[in-house]
C-alpha cells in the first residue's frame, strides 16, 4: 500500500482504515504522559515551537516500546510521517524521518487522514488562494498548475474560493505568531498528503460545462451533416434501397480511383473522420511521407494494433513499435517529449495493453494540432476535392413499376481472406526488398573502406 | 451470560441499523447536492437554443425490403460494415446472415439455446457473436464452404452467470464487449476468451450498451434495469458518469454521432437525451398518446433524427434538437425488438416479434422529379396508360 494508491483510491475502503487506526493508536502511546515521548520547545529561526520532538528522540522511542531494530524504527517512522501523523518542521515539504536533531511535530488529530472526509478541490481550492494571497509568488510549480487548472474548473464558485480565503488570512492574524506558524505547518503538511489528485473524478466536483454551450455544439454537428445524411437529403445517385441500384456503394467502395465529393468535404470535417476512412487515411499517408513526418502516422496505427488487437501478440507487437520507432537510431523514430519517453521506455519493461497510451496520444494530437490542419490547406486535398465527382442523379426509369434487379455483392469474408493471402505475398516481398537494400547499403560501405 | 450476549448483539444490531439509516440519508443528500451541482450550469434548454433552426417537414418513411425466415419473435440484428448485410437472432435459436439488399439468406446457425437475445457482426465481416440464455457470448467465422457446419467452428468467449442481454465488437475482431443479466459488463479478448476488464456499479440486470465513437475510443455507456445509465472508462474499469432520470428499465442506449451526449429508451415510453460534457439530461422525447415502452433507439447519420422502435408496433421518429415527432412508421404485426441505422445512414432495420424484419427509409417522391422526366418517357407513359385502359374496357 503506496501512498499513490491513497489518492488514486476515492474515500478510505477497509484495508486503509484499519490501517490507520493501528497508526493511530501508536500515535496516541507516544504522546501518553508518562510512557510517552519527550517534548520540548524547538526553535525555529526566531519563534518557539511548542511540543515539539527530534527525529533522533522518535527512533529512541519506538526501539524502546516495541524492541525493534534501529532499522525497523527507522522505516515505522518513516511511514508514519508519510501518513501526515507527524510532520517536519525543517523542509516540510520532505516527508522523511531522520534520525537526528531535526525538529518534528504531531499532526493535529483534525488533520488525520481517518477523520477527515476526502479533501475536496474546493477545500483545496481556498488552502492555495490564501497562499497566493498571503506571498505572491509563494506556490510552488505543481500548486500553480494545480491552482490554474481549479481556477477552469470551479470557476463559477471562484468568489466564494477568494472570499473565503481573504476570511480565513484575517481570522488567523488575530492569533498569536507562535500558534499562527504551528496551524501553517499543520494545514501545510496535510495538503501535502492529501491533495486530490488531478485525475481523480470525483462527481461533486466534476468538471461541467454550461448547457448553452454544450447545446450549441448539437446544432453545428446537425448542420454541417445535414448533406450527408442520406434519410433527410437523399444521396446521389440514388438512395439503394429506393431504387434497387447499388451505384452509390460502388461509388463509396473502400478503394476508388476517384472519391465523391461528399466524402472528401467529409474529411475537413475532423480528424477522425479523415482517419477513420481508408481512403482518407492513405491519401493523408502520402501527404505526410512529402514532409517527411510518415512515423507518426505509422506509429499511431501501430499503437491502434496493440490496443485493439489479441491479447497472446501484445509483447511481440509492443517490441516491434520500440525497434521501429523508439530505440535511439531507429529507422523510424518519432519525436514524443522526454517525460512520455521515459514513462514509455519504463512501461516497456513490463508491457500491457495500454503502455503506448500515452505515446500514442501525444502523437495523434501532434498531427492533428499540426499536420492535418497544413494537410487541409495543401494542393493534395484541394486537388483531391477538384477533381472528386458529383454523381448524376438517377434518372427515373421508363417504367417506374418494374423493378431493377437488385445485384449481390461478393460477401466480405470472401474479399478478407484474398486480402490476407495477398497481404502474406506482400510482406513477403518487402522482406525480399529489406534484403536487396541491406546488401546494397554493405557493398556501398565495402567500397568507402 | 447469554442474556448478556444477545444484549450485546441487539446493541450491535441497533448500531449497524442506524449507521445504514445514516449512510442512507448521507447518500440522499449526496444526490440532492449532486443534482445541485448539475443545475447550477444549465442556463438553457435545448429546444430553446434550437428555435433558430429550421423545422424539418413531415417526413413519410417506407418500408422496402421484407426479411422473411426466423421461426419465432427477432429479438436483435445487427449491420455489417459493407453497409448491406445483417445479422439477426431469434427466440427459437436461430442466426441468420442475411443480404438484406437482396433478401438472399446467406448463413444459418443454430444456436443450443433459445432466447438468442444479443447477436453483432464483425468489423471485419468474417465472424458473428451471439448468445442469451446460455450465459455464453459465442463467436462463429463465416465460412463460405455452403456444406461446411459453422457451429463446428464455434469459439464460447464470454463467459457470465446469467443471460446475456446485449454484445458488440470494439473496433477489431479480436475483442467483445458483453452486458449481462448478473448486472455486469465485461471486454474480453476473443483469441483466448480471458476476461480483460469487467464492469461493476448496477444493482440490477444490464440490458444494453453501446460503445462512444472517440477520438481515444476508450469509453462506453450501460442501461440497466436499475433505471441507470452509466458510462464507464474501458481501461480503468471504474463508472465516470451516471445519469438516473428514467422511470423504469432502460431497454436501449445509442451514443450520438459526435460522441458528446447519449439517448436512451425506456419502458417507460420515453427517449431521453444525455449530454456528456453538461452531465444532465438535456431533452425527452414522449408524447401523451404513446403509452408502451420502448425497446431500441438509434440515431440518423447526422445525429438529427432519432428513431425507436416501441412495444406498441409502431416506429417513432423524433426531431432530436426540436423535441418533436416527425414520422410514424406503421406495418409490424407485433412488438419492435431492435432497431439500427445502417452504417452509411441509407436505411434502418427493424426486427419484430412478428417474426420478420423490415429495412426501411424515407419515401422520396417529388413532383420536381415527375416534371424532370423527358418528354418521351412521359409519351411512353401515356400510351402505355392508353392501352392498359383499353384492354379493362374491352
Amino acid at each position: 500500500m503506496t501512498i499513490n494508491t491513497l489518492l488514486v483510491k476515492e474515500g478510505c475502503p477497509q484495508e486503509q482504515m484499519a490501517c490507520f487506526r493501528k497508526m493511530e493508536k501508536v500515535i496516541v502511546a507516544m504522546q501518553d504522559p508518562d510512557m510517552g515521548m519527550k517534548m520540548r520547545n524547538q526553535r525555529l529561526l526566531i519563534t518557539v515551537i511548542p511540543h515539539a520532538m527530534t527525529g533522533h528522540d522518535i527512533i529512541t522511542w519506538l526501539i524502546q516500546k516495541y524492541c525493534i531494530s534501529e532499522e525497523e524504527a527507522l522505516h515505522l517512522g518513516n511511514l508514519l510521517v508519510k501518513y501526515g501523523y507527524i510532520y517536519p518542521l525543517k523542509e516540510p515539504r520532505s516527508l522523511v524521518l531522520r534520525r537526528d536533531e531535526s525538529p518534528y511535530r504531531f499532526q493535529t488529530p483534525y488533520f488525520w487522514t481517518s477523520t477527515q472526509w476526502p479533501a475536496t478541490e474546493l477545500d483545496y481550492a481556498i488552502y492555495l488562494a490564501k497562499k497566493n494571497i498571503r506571498k505572491q509568488g509563494e506556490l510552488m510549480e505543481y500548486e500553480k498548475e494545480r491552482y490554474s487548472l481549479l481556477h477552469k474548473r470551479i470557476n463559477h464558485t471562484w468568489d466564494f474560493v477568494v472570499m473565503q480565503a481573504r476570511e480565513q488570512l484575517r481570522a488567523s492574524k488575530q492569533r498569536r505568531k507562535a500558534d499562527r506558524i504551528v496551524l501553517e505547518c499543520q494545514e501545510q503538511a496535510y495538503w501535502l498528503i492529501n491533495r486530490p489528485a488531478v485525475t481523480c473524478q470525483r462527481a461533486l466536483g466534476r468538471n461541467r460545462v454550461k448547457s448553452s454551450n454544450c447545446l450549441e455544439g448539437f446544432l453545428k454537428h446537425s448542420e454541417q451533416y445535414q448533406n450527408h445524411d442520406p434519410i433527410m437529403q437523399g444521396c446521389l445517385p440514388s438512395n439503394p434501397w429506393i431504387s434497387d441500384d447499388a451505384a452509390h456503394w460502388t461509388m463509396n467502395a473502400d478503394v476508388v480511383p476517384v472519391p465523391t465529393r461528399l466524402r472528401v468535404e467529409r474529411w475537413s470535417f475532423s480528424f477522425m473522420e479523415l482517419l477513420s476512412d481508408t481512403m482518407g487515411r492513405k491519401e493523408f499517408m502520402t501527404y505526410l511521407e512529402k514532409e517527411f513526418s510518415a512515423e507518426n502516422l505509422c506509429f499511431w496505427q501501430a499503437c491502434e494494433e496493440i490496443r485493439h488487437g489479441e491479447n497472446s501478440r501484445i509483447s511481440e507487437k509492443v517490441n516491434e513499435i520500440y525497434k521501429n520507432f523508439l530505440a535511439p537510431g531507429a529507422a523510424r523514430w518519432v519525436n514524443i517529449d522526454s517525460k512520455t519517453m521515459y514513462k514509455t521506455l519504463e512501461g516497456i519493461k513490463r508491457p500491457h495493453r495500454f503502455v503506448m497510451d500515452d505515446a500514442q496520444m501525444h502523437i495523434y494530437f501532434l498531427m492533428k494540432k499540426d499536420s492535418y490542419p497544413r494537410y487541409l490547406k495543401s494542393d493534395l486535398y484541394k486537388n483531391m476535392l477538384a477533381k472528386a465527382i458529383v454523381p448524376q442523379e438517377t434518372k427515373k426509369s421508363v417504367f417506374p413499376f418494374m423493378r431493377r434487379q437488385r445485384h449481390s455483392s461478393p460477401s466480405p469474408a470472401q474479399a478478407a481472406t484474398q486480402a490476407t493471402e495477398e497481404d502474406g505475398r506482400v510482406k513477403e516481398a518487402g522482406q525480399i526488398a529489406e534484403i536487396v537494400s541491406a546488401q546494397q547499403r554493405i557493398r556501398a560501405v565495402r567500397k568507402t573502406l | 451470560m447469554y442474556w448478556i450476549c444477545s444484549k450485546s448483539m441487539a446493541t450491535q444490531e441497533l448500531q449497524i441499523n442506524e449507521s445504514l439509516a445514516h449512510l442512507k440519508t448521507e447518500s440522499e443528500s449526496l444526490k440532492t447536492k449532486l443534482e445541485e451541482e448539475r443545475a447550477k450550469l444549465h442556463d438553457v434548454e435545448l429546444h430553446q437554443v434550437a428555435e433558430k433552426v429550421e423545422g424539418l417537414g413531415q417526413f413519410v418513411m417506407k418500408t422496402r425490403r421484407t426479411l422473411k425466415g426466423h421461426g419465432n419473435k427477432v429479438l436483435c440484428m445487427d449491420w455489417c460494415k459493407d453497409k448491406r448485410r445483417i445479422v439477426s437472432s431469434s427466440q427459437d435459436g436461430k442466426v441468420i446472415v442475411w443480404d438484406a439488399f437482396t433478401t438472399n439468406k446467406e448463413h444459418a446457425v443454430t444456436m443450443p439455446c433459445t432466447w438468442v437475445m444479443a447477436c453483432a457482426y464483425a468489423p471485419s465481416g468474417c465472424a458473428v457473436a451471439c448468445g442469451g440464455l446460455d450465459n455464453k457470448c459465442s463467436v462463429y467465422p463465416l465460412s463460405l464452404d455452403k456444406n461446411e457446419n459453422l457451429a463446428a467452428k464455434k469459439k464460447s468467449v464470454a463467459m457470465h452467470t446469467n443471460y446475456l442481454s446485449a454484445c458488440s465488437f470494439t473496433n477489431s475482431d479480436m475483442q467483445i464487449l458483453t452486458s449481462s443479466g448478473d448486472g455486469t459488463c465485461a471486454l474480453w479478448d476473443v483469441e483466448s476468451g480471458q476476461l480483460l476488464q469487467s464492469f461493476h456499479g448496477h444493482a440490477a440486470d444490464v440490458l444494453c450498451l453501446d460503445l462512444a465513437p472517440s477520438e481515444t475510443g476508450n469509453t462506453f455507456v450501460s442501461g440497466g434495469c436499475d433505471k441507470k445509465a452509466n458510462v464507464w472508462d474501458m481501461r480503468s474499469g471504474q463508472c465516470i458518469q451516471s445519469f438516473e432520470t428514467h422511470e423504469s428499465d432502460i431497454n436501449s442506449v445509442r451514443y450520438y454521432p459526435s460522441g458528446d451526449a447519449f439517448a436512451s429508451g425506456s419502458d417507460d415510453a420515453t427517449c431521453r437525451l444525455y449530454d456528456l460534457r453538461a452531465d444532465r439530461e438535456v431533452a425527452i422525447y414522449s408524447k401523451e398518446s404513446i403509452i408502451f415502452g420502448v425497446s431500441s433507439v438509434d440515431f440518423s447519420l447526422s445525429g438529427r433524427l432519432l428513431f425507436g422502435g416501441y412495444n406498441d408496433y409502431t416506429i417513432n421518429v423524433w426531431d432530436v434538437l426540436k423535441g418533436t415527432r416527425v414520422s410514424i412508421l406503421f406495418g409490424h404485426e407485433n412488438r419492435v425488438s431492435t432497431l439500427r441505422v445502417s452504417p452509411d445512414g441509407t436505411a434502418f432495420c427493424t426486427g419484430s416479434w412478428d417474426h420478420t424484419l423490415r429495412v426501411s427509409s424515407s419515401f422520396s417522391f417529388s413532383l420536381f422529379s415527375v416534371i424532370s422526366l423527358s418528354p418521351e418517357v412521359l409519351l411512353t407513359h401515356c400510351v402505355f396508360f392508353f392501352f392498359f385502359f383499353l384492354q379493362i374496357w374491352a
